[in-house]
C-alpha cells in the first residue's frame, strides 16, 4: 500500500545503476517496480522462492541454474542492484556505446560477458572449466527422461571432443568462445527493453 | 438544557438523514428506477482527476524530474517463435532428418533468454496483484510513485479522505446492512408463502441486491440485455471479486452456487434458500464430482428454475485477463450464457487480493473508494457443438469473454495463485527440445511449444478441480463471510 517504489529508490542510486548497467531512467524504474512486486516478503531482496513463483520460470527445464546465476556465491539474497547487474547481460549491444571511453571498463552486456553467463550456466561447481560430468547434468536439465544414459554421454562426449583443444577433457571458457564465434551472440542473448 | 438542545439537534439530523436515505436511495432502488444521481457523481469526478494528473504533470515538469508511467505496453518486447524455431536458427540450418542426435552448445541461449524474460515480465504472476493506473486518482493505495504532489494536490486529496470517510463510508455502510437485513427479513417472511411463488421471491432478491448496489456505488452499465441468461442454463462470467454476484445479481435473478457456511453468511443462506432454489454444498459433497455434476443437472432439467451463476476460474483475477476455465461447469450439457464484467478501475479497483486481504477489509476498502464502475456485457448463448469436448468448449467461451471484455486471453491456470505449477509442463518442454535433438519421431502437433502449459495435461486432474470449477470462488479463510468454495491448495 501506499508509494512503494519511489520512496525507496533515491535519485542517486539511479544514477548509479544507470551508470553501471546502461539503462535509461525510465526503465529502472519499471525494472524496480516488477523487483518490488516480486519481492513478496517486502525486504528489498529476492530469495530463489520468489523466482520460482514465477510459473513460466518453474517450467523452464533450466529455470535452477538461470535463477542460481542471479544469486553470488555462496549467498541466498540477492537485493536490487545485483538483480539489475545480472539483467545488463541481456542489454542489446549499441553501436554508440563502443566509441565511449576506452579506458572504462568491458560493459555488462558485452559480447564476452554475454558468453560468460551462458558458460557459467554451464559451470555447475564455478571452477571455470565445463567437466564431461557437469555438461551431462546440464544435458539431462534439458531433455529430462526422454533420452538415455547411453545415448546422452556420447552426445556429451561428442561435444567435448569437438570443442577441447588442449585435451584436458573439459571446456575452458577460451575453447567455450571459439566454439561460439559464428553464432550470433549479440541477438540471441538479448531482450528487448521497451523506453 | 444545553444537552437537551444537543439531544434534540442529533434527533433532528438522524431523521433528515434517514429521510433523505429514504427518498433518493432506498425507494428508487425498491421501485427499480434511479435518478442519475451515481453518473453525475462519476463525470464530475473523472474531472477532477483529469485535472490532478495535469498538476503533477506540470510538477515534474518544473523539477525536471521524470513522471513515472507505469508498463501498459510492457517492459520488454517479446517476439512469439517456438522451440524449434529459434534453435534452428541458432544452429543456422533446418535439416529436419537426422540419424544420430545433434547437440549444440549455443542451444542454452534459448532456455537462457526465456527464462530471463519470466523473470522480467511474465503473463501469470502480475495478474494476481492490482493493475497499476495511468494517473492518479486520488486514493492513497492507488500511489506508486505519483510523487509530484504539490500543496493544492494534497489539499484535494485531504478533501477526498473526509468526504469518503465521513460521508460515504458510513452512508454506505447504513444501506449494506440495510440491505442485508431486508434479504433476511423478506426472504423469511417470502418463504412462508406456498412453494412456487416465484414473483415476489424475485421481487424481493432484486430489491436487496438494488440497495447493496447502491451501497457500494456501484455504476453498471448493462449491454445486450436481450441475451440475459434464462431458465434451464448457467451463467458463467469471469470473476474479480466477490462483489461480482451482486453485480449480476442486480439485473436478473440467478441460483448460485457454493459451499455451505457457518456465521452471518450461513444465516444468510439458509434465508436465501426459503424464498428460491439456490445450490449449497456441504463441504463432504463438494469432493464427489458426481453428485455435484447430478445436482446441478437436476437443476438447470427443471425448466422453471433459475439459471445457474458460476465462474469457472475458480479465484479472483485482477481483470486484465482471463485465465483458465475449469471444465466442471461445461459437461453438464445445457445451454452457456457466456458474461464478460469489466471494471474501470479509475473509481476503486475492484479486485480482491486474497493474499493482501481478508474480506472485510477488502469491503471496508470497496466502501471507501470513490465507487465501482463496471460494464457488463451479455454474450450470445452457446452450446457445445459436435466433436467438441468440454475442455474445448469451455475454451471457446473464454475466447468469446476475453474479446468482449477486452481482456487477455490466458490458457494459465487461475490456481497457479497459490499452488505450485504442475511438473508435467516443465516435462512437456523436456520432451520438445528432445525432439529437436533426436529428430521427430511421432509427428505431434508441435504448435503450442511456447512456454506456455499444454491443455491436454490438465485432464489428469479432473476429479478435485473440476468440482472446485463449479462452485463460486472464493479464497479459503475462515473469517470471510461471501459465498465459498474449495480453494486449489487444499488437496
Amino acid at each position: 500500500m501506499g508509494s512503494r517504489a519511489s520512496t525507496l529508490l533515491r535519485e542517486e542510486e539511479i544514477e548509479e545503476i544507470k551508470k553501471e548497467t546502461g539503462f535509461s531512467h525510465s526503465q529502472i524504474t519499471r525494472l524496480y517496480s516488477r523487483f518490488t512486486s516480486l519481492d513478496k516478503g517486502e525486504n528489498g531482496t529476492l530469495s530463489r522462492e520468489d523466482f520460482q513463483r514465477i510459473p513460466e520460470l518453474a517450467i523452464n527445464p533450466l529455470g535452477d541454474r538461470i535463477i542460481n546465476a542471479f544469486f553470488p556465491e555462496g549467498e541466498d539474497q540477492v537485493n536490487f542492484r545485483g538483480f539489475m547487474r545480472t539483467l545488463a547481460h541481456f542489454r542489446p549491444i549499441e553501436d554508440n556505446e563502443k566509441n565511449k571511453d576506452p579506458t572504462a571498463s568491458e560493459p555488462l552486456n558485452s559480447r564476452t560477458n554475454k558468453l560468460l553467463f551462458a558458460f557459467r550456466l554451464y559451470d555447475l561447481d564455478r571452477d571455470d572449466k565445463i567437466s564431461r560430468d557437469e555438461l551431462l547434468q546440464v544435458l539431462r536439465m534439458m531433455v529430462g527422461v526422454n533420452i538415455s544414459d547411453e545415448q546422452l554421454g556420447s552426445i556429451a562426449d561428442r561435444t567435448i571432443q569437438e570443442a577441447d583443444q588442449n585435451g584436458d577433457n573439459s571446456i575452458s571458457f577460451n575453447e567455450f568462445i571459439k566454439v561460439l564465434e559464428k553464432v550470433d551472440v549479440e541477438q540471441k542473448m538479448s531482450i528487448r527493453f521497451l523506453h | 438544557m444545553i444537552s437537551l438542545f444537543l439531544c434534540m439537534c442529533l434527533g433532528i439530523s438522524i431523521t433528515v438523514w434517514f429521510t433523505l436515505l429514504l427518498v433518493f436511495i432506498i425507494v428508487p432502488a425498491i421501485l427499480g428506477v434511479s435518478f442519475g444521481i451515481r453518473r453525475l457523481y462519476m463525470k464530475t469526478l473523472l474531472v477532477i482527476f483529469e485535472w490532478a494528473t495535469l498538476r503533477m504533470e506540470r510538477g515534474a515538469k518544473e523539477k525536471n524530474h521524470h513522471l513515472y508511467k507505469p508498463y501498459s505496453n510492457g517492459i520488454i518486447a517479446k517476439e512469439p517463435s517456438s522451440l524449434e524455431q529459434e534453435i534452428h536458427e541458432l544452429r543456422g540450418s533446418a535439416n529436419s532428418l537426422r540419424s544420430e542426435p545433434e547437440f549444440e552448445m549455443a542451444d542454452i541461449f534459448y532456455f537462457c533468454r526465456r527464462g530471463v524474460e519470466s523473470i522480467v515480465d511474465d503473463e501469470v504472476t502480475k495478474r494476481f496483484s492490482a493493475q497499476e493506473l495511468e494517473s492518479w486518482n486520488l486514493l492513497t493505495r492507488s500511489n506508486y510513485n505519483f510523487r509530484h504532489i504539490s500543496v493544492r494536490l494534497s489539499a484535494l486529496w485531504g478533501l477526498g479522505v473526509l468526504i469518503r470517510y465521513g460521508f460515504l463510508l458510513p452512508l454506505r455502510l447504513t444501506l449494506a446492512v440495510t440491505g442485508v437485513g431486508l434479504l433476511l427479513v423478506l426472504t423469511t417472511m417470502v418463504g412462508f408463502l406456498p412453494n412456487g411463488e416465484t414473483y415476489l421471491s424475485e421481487k424481493v432478491h432484486l430489491i436487496c441486491y438494488r440497495i447493496c448496489v447502491r451501497a457500494l456505488t456501484a455504476i453498471i452499465t448493462y449491454h445486450n440485455r436481450e441475451n440475459k441468461p434464462k431458465n434451464g442454463g448457467i451463467c458463467v462470467a469471469n470473476h474479480t471479486t466477490p462483489i461480482d454476484v451482486i453485480i449480476l445479481a442486480n439485473d436478473g435473478c440467478y441460483s448460485m452456487v457454493g459451499q455451505v457456511h457457518g456465521g452471518l453468511m450461513g444465516i444468510i443462506q439458509r434465508a436465501m434458500v426459503k424464498s428460491s432454489p439456490h445450490i449449497w454444498f456441504e463441504r463432504s459433497e463438494v469432493k464427489d464430482r458426481h453428485h455435484v455434476a447430478k445436482r446441478l443437472g437436476d437443476h438447470v432439467a427443471d425448466k422453471t428454475k433459475q439459471p445457474i451463476l458460476i465462474f469457472p476460474e475458480g479465484t479472483c483475477i485482477n481483470n486484465t485477463s482471463v485465465m483458465m476455465f475449469k471444465k466442471g461447469s461445461f459437461e453438464i450439457g445445457c445451454t452457456v450464457y457466456p458474461v464478460a464484467i469489466k471494471y474501470d478501475p479509475r473509481f476503486g479497483d475492484a479486485f480482491w487480493n486474497s493474499s493482501k486481504f481478508g474480506i472485510v477489509n477488502y469491503l471496508l476498502r470497496m466502501m471507501s473508494s470513490w465507487a465501482i464502475v463496471c460494464s457488463v456485457w451479455y454474450l450470445p448463448p452457446m452450446n457445445r457443438e459436435e466433436g467438441e469436448d468440454a475442455v474445448q468448449f469451455a475454451n471457446r467461451v473464454k475466447a468469446a469473454i476475453a474479446a468482449q471484455g477486452g481482456l487477455v486471453d490466458l490458457l494459465w491456470d487461475g490456481g497457479l495463485k497459490r499452488a505450485k505449477v504442475k511438473d508435467a509442463f516443465k516435462e512437456e518442454q523436456q520432451k520438445l527440445y528432445s525432439k529437436v535433438l533426436v529428430g521427430d519421431q511421432d509427428q505431434d502437433d508441435l504448435s503450442e511449444d511456447t512456454l506456455v502449459p499444454d491443455e491436454r495435461i490438465n485432464e489428469d486432474d479432473i476429479d478435485t478441480d473440476s468440482v472446485k470449477g463449479l462452485c463460486i470462488q472464493c479464497e479459503p479463510t475462515p473469517e470471510h463471510i461471501v459465498l465459498t468454495h474449495e480453494s486449489v491448495s487444499e488437496e
